[in-house]
């Protein structure tokens, strides 16, 4: 009898072992991928921006991160260094899971600290194809999954928000890598059903351990236009303090951000 | 006009140098570690109206902003200064807008020395508990809303603390705030009930002894949550001159203001409220009818986003006037009588277009009390990542030529402006 619980409980581990995880796994694994490494990160962000009639512009900026629990609450700093005119401007966030994210800007022509309504995060972050969402991350909660399909090297995750009127698209198809639960690639459809806008990661690195995005590419199909993003001077695990994303640092851009 | 065309010159220099702008940017800071960066802007504005007291031209003036900073180990140091040439009042010259060092001699206290420009409290071009120096004159003429606040020279103190931040400044020489003199635009005389301009400009008593005629602003302010409470302080005097002495001179009369401020998220947009009580030391509870009274200020705000890549905000704010039947009593027969409460209402839209490469807006002023209004449309468009032509107006109404507002009807103005950002 205990010999037959024991074979059981092993054919159990074993066939669980190898069958695909379940999809909400997946999907929290990515996340954690995307935008959790390490309990803090630094990252400075070039976007170059294309039109449809291929002129282009670009945005240089630091990202500083902070997690608070992984999947959960985070914080976020931003300093712009390129173009010109905005360099030197700040932007804080305390995303919440729960609640409508904090969100201040920091003009420094007028010393002013802006507080900002956070209300349409799938807003355009800079003028780029990125939404304020793309770089912050969408809440796994917002959205339900099923698995549509599994390849050789991905899961293909199709993702239908809860809460339709409040996003532009009627679902979004992910491919998650099987290895290393990156999303590299993902496909949105508007209410009509067609595709109208792609993310592909078009390079990543493994750094410090965490496998990491190093250049991506959103493309906005109705308009032409789209955006590649560079990641470099990636660093994880830098012990930033808690206290840095506070209005003190908006005002007073530390050394972390401005190197 | 031939300054204008000077400049034109020189943006057509510019523009293919950019390249070799950045590469000589990165040169200086890679040898000296100095950032730099600035602007070269020309801006030309007209009166939509004849005014008799003033010149057609409201605004005709070339700027050169040459920002520097410098990172010590132990702090940093920024050098930001305009170089101009203004045709209005044919002056060339240069200011600083900062010239500050910024350090830590405490892990939790930061102090900037020097000259700054300081902001505080939560109105949107509305005032209370902000008492640092303003410029009306550029904001009235359609200068970059940046030159709305002026430089002041001061000592910050910041300190952070679990419980509460405190921020202390100290001007030790008062600043006051540029006001409508004449010089440039008109104003309303209450001496003789008339409008007034470049002719007839008051006398002012200056308020410059370092010492003396210091100013003190504190702030202890701390977020509860999402929510951001903040009290404020001050001991100085009035910004503008608010008082006359008695054989007729502008003066700054002293005041304090004691206050308070509340921002927090509220129905899918941002809410504030502020208040402060002005109490104007020489009014002599009211029954001084040269100098302005005490006040009570209050303010209510809220902004959300109405539609995509669409932002409107809407402010309501209050003056109300202490010691009203003093001030009543204390005035000469036929003199023309102020509202014991003032009230404003703002609106402010935003719109973003093209990639967030063209901007109109709309900020708008209206005062239900004084039935007048001040109108703020703006259209901006980024050309490039360097490139930035606006133009917009400053459009004043009102049917009394005594009301805040109203005053400045003859100065109703439209401007445009090109700019280069390296």
């Amino acid at each position: 009898m205990r010999l037959s619980i024991l074979l059981l409980s092993i054919f159990f581990c074993t066939t669980t072992s190898f069958a695909a995880p379940e999809v909400s796994e997946i999907i929290a694994k990515a996340n954690l991928v995307s935008y959790y490494n390490g309990d803090d990160g630094r990252s400075q962000v070039e976007m170059r921006i294309t039109d449809s009639q291929n002129r282009t512009r670009t945005r240089l900026f630091t990202i500083l991160r902070k997690d608070e629990t992984d999947g959960g609450n985070q914080f976020y700093y931003v300093y712009f260094k390129r173009p010109s005119d905005i360099r030197k401007t700040t932007f804080l966030v305390h995303k919440h899971i729960t609640t409508d994210d904090d969100r201040w800007l920091y003009l420094p022509g007028l010393d002013l600290v802006k507080r900002i309504a956070a209300s349409d995060k799938r807003t355009s972050f800079m003028g780029s194809q990125f939404f304020y969402e793309d770089v912050s991350g969408r809440s796994p909660e917002d959205d339900t999954h099923l698995l549509e399909e599994e390849t050789a090297d991905n899961y293909i995750i199709k993702n239908t928000p809860k809460r339709p009127d409040e996003v532009e698209f009627s679902s979004y198809s992910v491919w998650i890598d099987k290895g290393s639960f990156l999303p590299v690639k993902a496909e949105y459809f508007d209410k009509t059903g067609k595709k109208y806008r792609t993310m592909e990661v078009l390079e990543s690195k493994t750094i410090q351990g965490f496998v990491t995005v190093t250049k991506s590419k959103i493309s906005d199909l109705n308009s032409g236009g789209s955006t590649i993003a560079t990641f470099s001077k990636i660093k994880y695990d830098l012990g930033l303090e808690k206290s840095l994303f506070t209005e003190r640092y908006l005002r007073r851009p530390p050394r972390e951000a401005r190197k | 006009m031939k300054i204008l065309k000077t400049i034109l010159c020189i943006f057509i220099f510019v523009q293919p140098a950019q390249a070799s702008m950045d590469d000589i940017k990165d040169h200086l800071y890679a040898t000296t570690g100095i950032d730099l960066a600035g602007f070269i802007e020309t801006r030309y504005g007209m009166r939509t109206q004849n005014d008799p007291h003033q010149k057609d031209e409201s605004l005709a003036e070339v700027r050169l902003q040459v920002d520097l900073a410098k990172d010590l180990d132990w702090g940093v140091v920024k050098l930001k200064g305009d170089l101009f040439h203004d045709e209005v009042t044919f002056e060339t010259g240069g200011e600083f807008r900062e010239f500050s060092l910024l350090f830590s001699p405490l892990n939790n206290m930061d102090i900037k020395l020097g000259q700054q420009i300081l902001t505080w409290g939560t109105g949107d071009m509305l005032f209370i508990n902000d008492l640092f120096p303003k410029d009306w004159q550029a904001f009235f003429i359609g200068r970059d809303d940046e030159y709305l606040k002026a430089p002041a020279n001061a000592v910050k103190t910041s300190l952070f603390y679990n419980t509460a931040n405190i921020d202390f400044i100290y001007t030790p020489t008062f600043e006051p705030s540029e006001y409508i003199s004449g010089e440039r635009l008109s104003f309303w005389n209450p001496l003789n009930g008339q409008l007034g301009g470049q002719n007839d400009q008051f006398g002012l008593e200056k308020r410059n002894s370092t010492g003396r005629d210091s100013e003190y602003a504190l702030r202890i302010f701390k977020n509860v949550g999402s929510i951001e409470l903040a009290l404020y302080g001050y001991h100085g005097f009035w910004k503008t001159p608010e008082g006359m002495t008695t054989n007729y001179r502008l003066r700054y009369p002293r005041l304090s203001v004691y206050g308070g401020s509340l921002r927090n998220q509220l129905l899918g947009g941002i809410g504030h409220l502020e208040t402060g009580y002005y109490y104007s030391r020489q009014s002599d509870n009211g029954k001084d009818p040269l100098t302005r009274n005490d006040e009570v200020r209050f303010l209510a705000g809220f902004e959300r986003e109405i539609g995509k890549e669409l932002t409107a905000s809407v402010q309501y704010y209050l003056e109300w006037m202490q010691d009203y039947s003093n001030y009543e009593n204390s005035l000469a027969p036929g003199t023309t009588k102020k509202d014991e409460y003032r009230s404003v209402l703002t609106l402010r839209l935003t719109k973003l277009l093209m990639n967030q490469n063209l901007t109109l807006s709309f900020f708008g002023y209206y005062s239900p009390s004084d039935d007048d209004a001040y109108l703020r449309p703006k259209a901006q468009y980024k050309m490039t990542d360097n490139w930035r032509l606006e133009a917009g107006g400053n459009i004043f109404i009102g049917k009394k030529l005594h009301t805040f507002f109203g005053q400045f009807e003859d100065n109703s103005n439209a401007y445009m402006g090109l700019r280069y950002n390296y």
